[in-house]
């Protein structure tokens, strides 16, 4: 563990009680050859400047909470290996959704799409004895949109989400598919009522920002155009 | 939670709600770009190569829209190219303007859309030499 990584760290820093503008501050930290963009953060934030602000719980890409800007992609900065994107890394907060302070954004826009897809289970008929089955096929049919993390990546690298906050937005939608295709939901079609809005799956362009962007390897543009196909094949 | 749930989505949007025009919008938009690989690339193989673009004038024209094949393949050009370019162009208006801008911007688009249509037909199915 001899070798170091000099990195050059800088990140968009906006505290709204001092700053007019948010400002680049720079960081020349020295870290080990497996650690992440978090680390940096926290070496900047424990042994530098203890204002810089950020979210992260779990560090280890599964709660979600450290989406930012690094180096102008989308990415967990506690997935992400400084010696991938080493010399210079810039972070930014995620882009599209008010910026509270410094790398912390606000994401209750986000998640007020999240909640108007209807995103939990929907079957009023009384349960069975035991369990609701079904198939490994009917399972296998919502798989990939089940590994959301609702980090917001998708969304906010959304050029449509950027021009209009009103869209519906990706995770929404990776949200909707997991209950429109689950065989034992019964809410599909009021889902699907939702998202033929001109600020539901229409506004996607097919940009492909999202699929790029998420951490957890969602074919997200892919499950969009399987909600577009069913409406389409539910309204012809 | 309701407050932020109805908070997305403007009065207007909702009205549009259960229409399906967005849904005919995008559909028409792929099936355009199907037709226009075809009709367009084809026009401009047949101009540039087969023709040559030094050779086009009025004489050309004239023989060509002597056979009605022609007039019906620019007319079919004409609808498919313009309309699926006027629908792009709504779409970065819906995307990048609001308010009376946007309701401005669709209906010059929307006239600018009808004149060009209506000249171009009417040239088009009656044009003599």
């Amino acid at each position: 563990m001899a070798e170091t990584l000099k990195i050059e760290l800088r990140i968009k820093r906006f505290n709204p009680e001092k700053d007019e503008e948010p400002w680049w501050g720079e960081y020349e930290v020295e870290m080990g050859p497996t650690d992440r963009v978090l680390d940096a953060l926290h070496y900047v934030k424990w042994h530098i400047d203890g204002t810089l602000t950020l979210r992260r719980s779990c560090g280890h890409g599964i709660c979600g909470s450290d989406a930012m800007r690094i180096n102008g992609v989308n990415r967990l900065a506690c997935k992400v290996l400084l010696r991938d994107v080493a010399p210079v890394v810039t972070v930014e907060p995620i882009l599209g959704l008010p910026v509270i302070k410094d790398l912390v954004v606000d994401m209750e826009p986000f998640m007020a799409q999240y909640r108007s897809v209807m995103p939990y289970f929907v079957n009023d008929e009384p349960p069975p004895p035991r369990e609701r089955l079904q198939s490994p096929e009917e399972r296998e049919r919502f798989d990939d949109t089940t590994k959301c993390i609702l980090c917001a990546c998708c969304t906010t690298s959304c050029p449509s989400f950027w021009a209009r906050g009103e869209y519906v937005g990706p995770a929404a939608i990776v949200q909707a598919h997991r209950f429109i295709f689950d065989s034992r939901d019964k809410a599909a079609a009021q889902r699907l009522e939702i998202l033929n809005e001109p600020d539901g799956v229409w506004r996607c362009r097919t940009v492909y920002n999202c699929t790029n962007a998420c951490p957890r390897e969602i074919k997200i543009t892919e499950a969009i155009a399987e909600v577009k196909k069913a409406l389409l094949f539910s309204r012809l | 939670m309701f407050e932020a749930l109805t908070s997305v989505r403007t009065a207007e949007q909702r009205m549009e709600r259960s229409s399906n025009f967005e849904l005919f919008a995008w559909l028409f938009m792929r099936v355009s770009g199907i037709i226009l690989l075809v009709i367009a690339l084809g026009h401009l193989f047949y101009m540039h190569f087969v023709v040559g673009v030094t050779n086009i004038d009025f004489a050309l024209i004239a023989e060509r829209w002597e056979n009605p094949f022609w007039r019906i393949y620019d007319t079919f050009l004409l609808f498919f190219a313009f309309t699926h370019g006027t629908n792009g162009m709504r779409y970065i208006i819906d995307d990048y303007f609001r308010g009376g801008v946007r309701v401005t911007l669709k209906l010059l688009l929307y006239l600018l859309y009808f004149a060009l249509m209506v000249m171009g037909t009417y040239v088009i199915v009656t044009f003599r030499v």
